[in-house]
């Protein structure tokens, strides 16, 4: 037999990678976590400034897109008025599965200081959140780190939905 | 002037309230003679029922039935071409009805003129749209803020809370933190009521501890697992020391010659 065949067995760069379908999944869908343009009230902004060239975001593969049917991670970023939570409720609803929230800053949270009749004292009363974002508002850097931990998280998750939708989601 | 009170925290109840505190007024002057001010009401003659000028502003007090036919005097022979705000103020509890009043601005004198009228609590207004395109909007938000009906608005409907909003929020009887269809609104719209019981009341408190979150919590001397039920109640576990850190050496005291003792 001609010995034209490559033995890769015993080649010493393997053009294989051995790693579970979970890892892999997780590794994609955590390196190319595609935002939702969507802002709320200052704490936009810090997010804009995430998202521009100083702090750079793309460089996370987290690239913010126009669409929720592109979007993977909805970022509340600011206040919600009791007027606006269900439109935020229905962004939500029309982003794919896979999808995350992240709650940024004190707003978002619990309402932070608007404790009036017309906030939403909490998103969590609204659309599931992964990521709680403390601070008013909170740096790029916060936001960066928020992103990175969202990150953590998937990568511990199986990647099976079916499997994450019942502890990750609070409201069906 | 009143001694400097602390703000740290404003959203605490003070424990003590002044009885005999009275709001600051702000002094008022007779219009002077051969003024602008004095021409101004020389014109609304008709309708003035009170005049006075308060911080360089003159103000009209007229009849809430004459307030298109007085704007428009003051629009069209006054030359106060811009109408600035329009608003009301809730003195229901006090003297049962509403104070209406109107900011106008006279470019060329650089002169301001409040119009003020007192208005019933059912009782409906005229609309100064035709007058004034800037009235549109700020007649639509009193009517949102204070359930004010504006007869003749081209467009009368709430400018800032949802359209199926009920009550309205500038009035001093609505509470700060909403009433329970204003607590229960997002729940009720995006899930149905039937929600209500899954998503459970608002919390308002910033302080509020819940020593059953095993989540959010730390439990000092009282460690459980993550997220673990407790409702049931939880052993006490004390802190262990560490014994090669934390060595008694009162136990083991140095040598004590016999003659010392």
């Amino acid at each position: 037999m001609a010995q034209h065949q490559v033995n890769y067995a015993s080649a010493a760069g393997l053009p294989i990678a051995l790693t579970s379908v979970d890892k892999l999944v997780n590794w994609g869908r955590s390196n190319s976590l595609w935002p939702l343009t969507y802002g709320l009230a200052c704490c936009a902004i810090e997010m804009m400034a995430s998202g521009a060239s100083r702090y750079d975001f793309d460089r996370m593969g987290t690239i913010f897109r126009a669409s929720p049917r592109q979007a993977d991670v909805m970022i509340l970023a600011g206040t919600l008025s009791k007027k606006h939570a269900e439109f935020a409720r229905r962004l939500y609803d029309q982003m794919t599965e896979p999808k995350w929230v992240i709650s940024m800053g004190s707003c978002a949270n619990t309402g932070g200081m608007f404790n009036t009749y017309a906030t939403v004292q909490g998103v969590d009363r609204v659309v599931p959140v992964d990521i709680y974002l403390p601070g008013c508002a909170p740096r790029p850097e916060t936001l960066q780190y928020a992103l990175m931990m969202l990150q953590k998280k998937i990568r511990r998750e199986s990647a099976n939905m079916k499997k994450n939708t019942k502890q990750n989601l609070r409201l069906v | 002037m009143r001694k400097y009170v602390p703000k740290d925290n404003v959203q605490a109840k003070p424990y003590y309230t002044d009885r005999y505190w009275v709001a600051p007024r702000v002094p008022r002057e007779a219009v002077e003679e051969g003024s602008h001010f004095a021409s101004v009401v020389e014109v609304m003659t008709p309708f003035v029922k009170e005049s006075y000028v308060e911080v360089g502003q003159l103000v009209i007090h007229i009849d809430a039935a004459e307030n298109f036919d007085a704007i428009k005097t003051l629009k069209e022979q006054c030359g106060y071409t811009q109408c600035s705000e329009q608003s009301a103020v809730d003195y229901l509890a006090q003297d049962g009805e509403f104070e209406l009043f109107y900011q106008f601005l006279n470019v060329n004198e650089a002169k301001r003129v409040r119009i003020v009228c007192r208005l019933k609590k059912d009782e409906a207004i005229e609309s100064i749209e035709p007058l004034f395109k800037s009235a549109n909007f700020a007649e639509r938000e009193m009517y949102d803020m204070f359930g004010i009906k504006v007869n003749n608005h081209p467009y009368l409907k709430r400018i800032l809370m949802p359209d199926d909003w009920e009550g309205h929020p500038l009035l001093k009887t609505y509470p700060l933190h909403g009433d329970e269809f204003a607590s229960w609104y997002e729940v009720d719209k995006i899930f149905g009521k039937e929600y209500r019981d899954i998503i459970g009341p608002e919390n308002r408190d910033p302080a509020r501890i819940d020593r059953y979150d095993t989540k959010r919590f730390s439990r000092v001397g009282y460690e459980v697992p993550f997220g673990e039920d407790i409702t049931q109640g939880e052993k006490e576990q004390p802190i262990e020391y560490s014994e090669t850190l934390l060595v008694d050496y009162n136990k083991n005291a140095g040598k004590q010659l016999e003659k010392r003792k």
